[in-house]
């Protein structure tokens, strides 16, 4: 799922500073799983925004809206007849939120309650980890089901770097060396031998790098 | 030959080579390049030039390069994949090449966390193994990435390097037998302290035939003092140093810790001229290059060889 992380309150604060009324919008998606945009996270912001701004002396007008997703059309459409009243929508979905929300509304300023940080998994409860870069072109399977675009800190298909040291990453002992995992994984499997291959430079059209990327079904268009 | 280098040149005729280094300044002060390299000139076939060496901005490896190329050494270009995408790094050894820069090393890069600019965005569009590959294909080849031809051809004595004493220990050799598939033509290591260690790579390497494909060049950096041992120890990723090294350099004076230092590079560079594999030295002494003749020196290894 899309990982988030809460912006901090005072940063809020002053996003919509002068705006009279406000919608905090939540999101039922990934943000609702990692606890930080679904309808519990949108009463705490909504309050504590409340609470800030009537000891500021300001208008404390903040209403509380929960979509399904933030990221489909027929969802943000739930907020054609109530959009125009504010002035302003703090969207505490993903990123992608605060944007379809914009572009589907022109009129009313949205500013995004989150920070979007990565597309990862929980390790525990709690606690998230990055597992994907979204590259287009998944090649997990080579590298023992692990991923070292993502979990690598120099996305090196051909590691583990010179900096590889007791299991951890030379970054920070914090982070763990993908490749120390990828090269324990494989010989686990008998499979050492495969990682020798020299792996040729990606092509990374079908990522980020490629430009804004965009994927038709035909087949389950209208 | 490959590009005729004066480092492959005598790798070549079977002489057992010596290396240095340099780190260009945190500046444009292309008076202290020169500086530096007087040290160095005679006592080594070339000179590999860092390139923003521990992720902090430097002079550009390159230009530091054709300096020394003016002052009569030879340079072994350093370029990491951390700064700069293919297209950039095509550019830079057409570049190079054009100026008289014949050595590449190639290397993925320090990341950038702990350097001077930790907040950059870094690049790694390629890796080390990668980067060996597009420029043996660029020599050998005369192409490009994209395999269009390239006007002229960047005659390259391609370099690796190689880190004994990084985990996990069971890929290490295999690790360098893919730069070595990959194009690597000589492969410098990281600093030696645990011999015992080095000797068990160097056999594996050995077994596997390694260094008949490719010049094994193994690095060795003196200890300034016992603050340094324990720092490197302690704190630079990949790096081994042993108990015993520290505890040698505990032994004697204060004052003696340098000289003991030395003492303990000459006595490494004696025993790889003796092992097997070993092709030559690298002889790493950053912002020490003045004390670089007396390691070489010591080792009996200068005067060093003349090869047409
Ligand atoms: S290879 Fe690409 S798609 Fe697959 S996990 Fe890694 S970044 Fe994601
Ligand atoms: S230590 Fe491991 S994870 Fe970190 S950059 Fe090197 S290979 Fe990648």
């Amino acid at each position: 799922m899309i990982v988030g992380d809460s912006k901090p309150l005072e940063e809020i604060l002053s996003m919509i500073e002068g705006r009279e009324k406000v919608l905090v919008l939540g999101c039922r998606g990934c943000v609702t799983v990692c606890n930080v945009g679904g309808e519990k996270e949108v009463g705490i912001l909504a309050s504590a925004l409340r609470i800030a701004r009537k000891k500021a002396g300001l208008p404390p007008t903040v209403e509380e809206m929960t979509l399904e997703r933030q990221c489909d059309p027929e969802y943000v459409e739930e907020l054609a007849d109530v959009a125009d009243k504010y002035d302003a929508i703090v969207s505490i979905a993903c990123g992608v939120g605060p944007q379809f929300v914009a572009e589907r509304f022109q009129k009313v300023p949205v500013f995004p309650g989150i920070n979007t940080t990565f597309i990862g998994g929980a390790l525990e409860h709690g606690v998230w980890a990055e597992r994907c870069q979204s590259c287009g072109n998944c090649l997990v399977h080579n590298f023992g089901g692990l991923c070292p675009i993502a979990r690598c800190s120099k996305s090196l298909m051909n590691g583990p770097c010179g900096g590889s040291a007791s299991g951890n990453c030379e970054i920070s002992p914090e982070v763990p060396c993908v490749w120390d995992q990828i090269v324990q994984k494989m010989s686990a499997m008998g499979r050492l031998e495969e990682l020798e291959q020299v792996w040729p430079n990606k092509n990374w059209l079908t990522a980020r790098d490629g430009g804004p990327r965009k994927r038709v079904r035909e087949d389950l268009k209208q | 030959m490959k590009a005729g280098s004066n480092l492959e040149k005598v790798l070549s005729a079977g002489h057992f080579a010596v290396t240095g280094e340099l780190g260009p300044p945190q500046g444009n002060n292309a008076e202290e390049v020169r500086h530096k390299a007087g040290f160095l000139k005679g006592i080594v076939e070339s000179v590999n030039i860092t390139d923003n060496q521990t992720a902090v901005v430097r002079m550009a490896s390159w230009a530091a390069c054709k300096i020394l190329i003016d002052e009569g050494l030879e340079p072994n270009y350093q370029m990491v994949c951390r700064d700069r995408n293919r297209l950039a790094l095509m550019a830079d050894i057409l570049g190079a090449t054009a100026l008289g820069i014949k050595n590449v090393l190639c290397l993925s890069g320090d990341h950038q966390r702990f350097g001077s600019h930790p907040e950059s965005k870094n690049v790694y569009d390629l890796d080390s193994v990668q980067l060996l590959a597009a420029f043996k294909k660029m020599r050998d080849e005369k192409k490009f990435l994209n395999d269009k031809d390239l006007d002229g051809s960047p005659d390259l004595f391609l370099g690796a390097a190689s880190n004994p004493f990084a985990d996990p220990f069971e890929f290490r050799v295999s690790r360098l037998a893919k730069k070595i598939a990959a194009g690597a033509d000589f492969v410098q290591t990281q600093c030696i302290y645990n011999m015992d260690k080095f000797r068990l790579f160097m056999k594996q390497a050995v077994d596997r035939g390694l260094h008949e494909k490719c010049y094994i060049l193994a690095g060795v950096t003196p200890m300034k003092s016992v603050g340094m041992a324990k720092y490197m120890a302690k704190f630079v990723p990949g790096m081994d140093v042993p108990e015993s090294v520290v505890k040698r350099l505990q032994g004697v004076d204060k004052k003696q810790q340098a000289a003991e230092g030395i003492k303990m590079a000459i006595e490494q560079i004696e025993e790889f001229k003796e092992m097997e594999g070993v092709a030559g030295v690298h002889v790493m002494a950053i912002e020490w290059e003045h004390r670089a003749k007396e390691i070489i020196e010591g080792a009996g290894l200068l005067p060093r060889p003349v090869v047409d």
